[in-house]
């Protein structure tokens, strides 16, 4: 029995004990093996269904923050489903007593995730135009999530994540005087505490599964959190994944005024643009000091490969966008 | 250049390797393809800092030294710059600084990224 039928026929074993329904899953196929994650896509067969599904699992690696597990991130993508938030339907939770590695099973939704192809290509022309709009709808919509539902979601502040970000940074013992001068700023522009609220954590071109129609689906739950809801705008508007298209800031297809009326019709509060440039710039400096985690991972030989040596000069691409932050330059 | 070597001199022999990667190129596809791009990557990053490394060390030296007011290596004034960052010494959004701190980016942004540009001055701070 090869590997793949050996995880289906465990799967099927799953959706009896669990849903006690009897299913046949077939034509399974492994999709992409990430950092975090290993997904497989199958057809699902069964009283009165027939669908393509998609397995995610836990992929063993190291992730920079404490990202969640995967039935914390299944339970957090549900209640964003179940909350009208465009993202996959969750079907089925699998673990250890299924004799599965932690994972969970969504619908498949059909879409691009590549970001370059979302931002330039002809055929997501009429996407662009309405993804700022969906955007803010679906950033309103997690917002709006019960926060004390999804209690066991880690509640990350602004300045817990600083203290995060800059012991990691000093840590590596490479200190870069563009990110103190971006952690100093920081810390004396706290925005004014905020409700806590559910959070993405990672909403973002290339986490964005967009047909030629628009948004077809959030994914990547794994970062969520409770905090600031203007973390998640913020996050949205940072130039690395712009993919070239820097002058429209927000994931480069929209605008800011955009971004921000429709998030505000949608969610019925104020944004604080003040707050936006503020979290702009602190996961800027996040994924600056993700750069150098990629590097010295490879320094220390945890990876073994090129490219996280390579994602290590990509530092200076960050320091670059931390000083037009700073010096106010940008759309 | 280095007229030690016989020719093929550096730039010449790393040519003719950029050539012959690129030309590797076309015949691969997916993870393979994906994978030797990013090594042409690393070597024509490696090729620019060969030609500019010393100069842009010097360079970075220099304006350190004039921003803190002493001399000492790269390493030692950049951690002395940092500290100063860190304690409230050096304000963070002063003018000289920046500007200080942005010719230092360039500069290596033109090893690691030459196309990689900053953005227009738009007016309002962030």
């Amino acid at each position: 029995m090869s590997a793949h039928d050996e995880l289906a026929t465990r799967l099927q074993a799953a959706w009896q004990r669990r849903h006690g329904v009897t299913v046949r899953i077939g034509a399974l196929q492994a999709l992409s093996a990430g950092a975090s994650s290993n997904s497989f896509v199958f057809e699902l067969e069964g009283p009165g269904r027939h669908e393509r599904c998609i397995l995610q699992q836990f992929g063993g690696g190291e992730s920079f923050v404490s990202a969640l597990g995967k039935s914390e991130q299944a339970r957090a993508q549900q209640a964003a489903f179940l909350g009208g938030v465009c993202t996959p339907e969750v079907l089925l939770c699998v673990d250890a007593d299924d004799g599965l590695v932690d994972g969970f099973v969504s619908r498949f939704v059909a879409g691009e995730t590549l970001g370059k192809r979302i931002v330039g290509d002809a055929r997501y022309g009429d996407a662009r135009r309405a993804l700022p709009r969906q955007c803010a709808q679906a950033l309103a919509g997690i917002h709006a999530l019960d926060a004390e539902a999804l209690a066991f979601l880690p509640l990350r502040n602004a300045d817990t994540q600083i203290a995060e970000l800059a012991a990691r940074h000093r840590h590596y013992g490479e200190p870069l005087p563009v990110f103190e001068a971006a952690f100093a700023w920081l810390a004396q522009h706290l925005p004014p505490t905020r409700r806590p609220v559910v959070i993405h954590g990672d909403f973002r071109t290339g986490n964005l599964l967009v047909d030629e129609t628009g948004l077809a689906g959030v994914l990547d739950w794994e970062l969520a959190h409770r905090g600031d809801a203007m973390e998640d705008l913020g996050w949205l508007c940072v130039r690395s994944w712009r993919f070239g298209r820097d002058e429209l800031p927000v994931g480069g297809f929209g605008r800011r005024a955009e971004l921000y009326e429709h998030y505000e019709q949608a969610a019925g509060t104020v944004v604080d643009a003040a707050a936006v440039r503020f979290w702009e710039l602190l996961g800027t400096l996040k994924w600056g000091v993700i750069c150098q985690w990629f590097a010295h991972r490879r320094l220390r030989g945890e990876l073994t490969q090129l490219e996280p040596a390579v994602i290590g000069r990509r530092v200076s691409e960050v320091e670059l966008q931390l000083l037009d932050l700073l010096e106010g330059r940008g759309p | 250049m280095n007229d030690f070597s016989n020719r093929p001199h550096r730039p010449e022999l790393a040519a003719a390797l950029r050539d012959a990667l690129r030309s590797l190129i076309a015949q691969l596809d997916g993870t393979q393809r994906y994978e030797l791009r990013i090594a042409l990557n690393a070597f024509d990053i490696l090729e620019r800092e060969a030609a500019g490394a010393d100069a842009a060390t010097d360079a970075e030296r220099a304006r350190l030294s004039a921003l803190l007011g002493r001399h000492d290596t790269l390493a030692a004034l950049r951690a002395e710059l940092c500290a100063r960052l860190r304690d409230g010494r050096q304000a963070p959004d002063d003018p000289a600084l920046l500007a200080t701190l942005r010719a230092g980016v360039l500069a290596r942004l033109a090893f690691d990224q030459p196309d990689f540009k900053p953005l227009p001055h738009s007016g309002d701070r962030p």
